[in-house]
């Protein structure tokens, strides 16, 4: 796994898939490292992200915010998001406000990959 | 948790943040974005911007989010559209697609944008700017309680746009005093100096004498590590010194040759009448009346007009009275060529501790010292004596010793201070 540099976000590639780690508190600061880390995997090509929250405890409104210019990004770019090991407190924000109707939540990281290669595997042809 | 519950806490939240980001002093577009990502984040709406009215109704975008940057670019907003605004904003404090003019002016720009919702920024009844806003990311419309979320963030965030404002036009006065007070203080100085040529043009052997003194004491006080404030201050303390002297005799000044008694007692009142003249104007610096009245006093007493001694006499009558006797021994007079320089050093060194202060004729001796030697940047003292007055071989001997000789005194004088 990358190791990141201080003030770096961590992240590693799977793929085509791009792990990105939420810190402990997701707020402006933080939260704009995500962002920017996000919009450069999606830039190098990247047509899967997935956002982990293991280590995440709050999310706070800018969070919230940020987390939706990047589904923005993310679905302008034709990739899909999907946010991994979320708290039970922050899955009811995330429900309440709406953010699941865009992103599939998955119980942990690998579940997240599994989802997404499904999605790459099934054959689009009707 | 209930979700109401929840949202209210949520919502609580982003208003505890937006009020310690609009109270902040930090950078102003960086207070506007993060207000505006709070405002997004507290309902999850996909993307939104602020813009502030500014010259003439332009709207100037200041934050947006998940909007292109050209959004708003030239658009306007006239009076009647922001009262329209206003109306609105008494009757229900939000503008949704409707037909006021603004919005169905631009109603294309906002719907292409997927913008639903324009609020007024009002901030004692005027409008500050717009808050734009696009839907929410559940798809789901506003509610009563939305709106009143959306309406109480969009006020907080006018007043700290407003607030802003207000903080830069006071740094802008404080920047126009700054410069207003800077042309007083050049306005004043180039004043005090033309004065000075007008003291100067009544006594025809001296002319240029209280210009030199200002720029004698100037480098001296200088020399002594004085503040720029204080160095301006005895320039002008300089070119004033002998104000007196308008109210003296012009055939007294003039006399081409030693003065009786009476005559040298009327020329004497010169640095009292001074001091009467400068006292009652507030100059911006301090103590020049006193500076003018003190500069003929001698650390032994024996001056005048209050035989003051040494620790009586201000610091900057210390150095005017130099400047002022150093201009008179190296400038000829009516009755005399001047003095050479090894002369003047001869006569500096005699009265150092009678006449002068010695630490202000080492300051002196110092300032002349390193124009003699090349190193300072510009040589005014050089200029004033004229060509090849300090071109000697010996000067800088001269000097050095002068320097050396008074810095010994004054050690010895300390030590005898501390074994006493
Ligand atoms: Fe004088």
């Amino acid at each position: 796994m990358d190791k990141p540099s201080p003030g770096l976000v961590r992240s590693h590639c799977v793929g085509t898939t791009a792990v990105v780690y939420a810190s402990d508190y997701l707020n402006k600061l933080t939260g704009e490292k995500i962002e920017r880390e996000c919009r450069r995997q999606l830039d190098c090509g990247c047509r899967a992200l997935v956002i982990d929250f293991s280590d995440t405890q709050l999310v706070n409104s800018i969070g919230i915010s940020i987390l939706l210019g990047i589904i923005d990004v993310a679905e302008r770019n034709g990739a899909r998001v999907v946010f991994s090991e979320v708290n039970d407190q922050t899955v009811e924000l995330f429900e309440m406000l709406g953010l699941t109707r865009h992103v599939v939540l998955a119980k942990d990281e690998h579940e997240a990959l599994l989802n997404l290669s499904h999605y790459e595997t099934t054959p689009t042809v009707h | 948790m209930e979700p109401s519950t929840q949202k209210l806490i949520h919502t609580f939240g982003a208003l505890a943040d937006l009020g310690q980001e609009i109270a902040g002093t930090g950078d102003f577009t960086e207070m506007v974005r993060t207000s505006l990502h709070l405002l997004l984040g507290t309902l999850a709406l996909r993307r939104g911007a602020v813009a502030e009215c500014i010259d003439e109704g332009s709207l100037r975008c200041v934050a947006v989010w998940g909007l292109g940057d050209e959004l708003l670019s030239g658009w306007t907003i006239a009076e009647t559209e922001k009262h329209q605004l206003l109306d609105a904003e008494a009757k229900e404090c939000l503008v949704r697609y409707s037909d006021k003019s603004f919005i169905s002016r631009n109603f294309d720009g906002l719907s292409n944008s997927g913008i639903e919702l324009v609020l007024p920024m009002i901030v004692r009844g005027d409008v500050t700017g717009l808050v734009l806003l696009g839907g929410k990311a559940s798809g789901e419309e506003f509610s009563n309680a939305d709106f009143e979320t959306i309406k109480a963030m969009t006020r907080h965030i006018g007043v700290g746009i407003h607030t802003h404002r207000l903080l830069e036009q006071v740094a802008q006065r404080a920047e126009e005093n700054r410069r207003l007070y800077e042309e007083l203080r050049a306005i004043y100085r180039d004043t005090v100096r033309a004065f000075a040529a007008a003291i100067d043009i009544k006594d025809k052997y001296t002319q240029g004498h209280s210009e030199r003194v200002g720029r004698y004491s100037e480098i001296i006080a200088q020399e002594m590590g004085w503040s720029e404030q204080e160095v301006e201050g005895i320039q002008i303390a300089g070119y004033l010194h002998d104000i007196g002297k308008l109210i003296v005799d012009r055939d007294i000044i003039n006399a081409p040759y030693h003065i009786d008694a009476k005559r040298s007692s009327d020329l004497n009142r010169h640095p009292a009448a001074g001091y009467e003249i400068l006292s009652p104007i507030n100059h911006p610096y301090a103590d020049i009346p006193l500076m003018a009245k003190y500069h003929h006093e001698r650390l032994d007493g024996r001056g005048y007009p209050d035989g003051l001694t040494d620790e009586q006499i201000p610091m900057g009558a210390k150095i005017v009275s130099l400047a002022d006797a150093f201009d008179a021994m190296t400038t000829d007079r009516p009755y005399r060529r001047r003095r050479s320089f090894e002369d003047v050093v001869r006569d500096l060194r005699e009265n150092s501790g009678k006449q002068f202060d010695g630490k202000v004729v080492t300051a002196f001796a110092r300032a002349i010292l390193k124009e003699v030697n090349g190193e300072a940047k510009k040589r005014p003292i050089t200029k004033m004596l004229g060509k090849g007055y300090l071109e000697g071989e010996n000067v800088r001997g001269l000097l050095t010793d002068l320097i050396s000789e008074l810095e010994s005194r004054s050690r010895g004088a300390a030590a005898q201070t501390v074994t006493s």
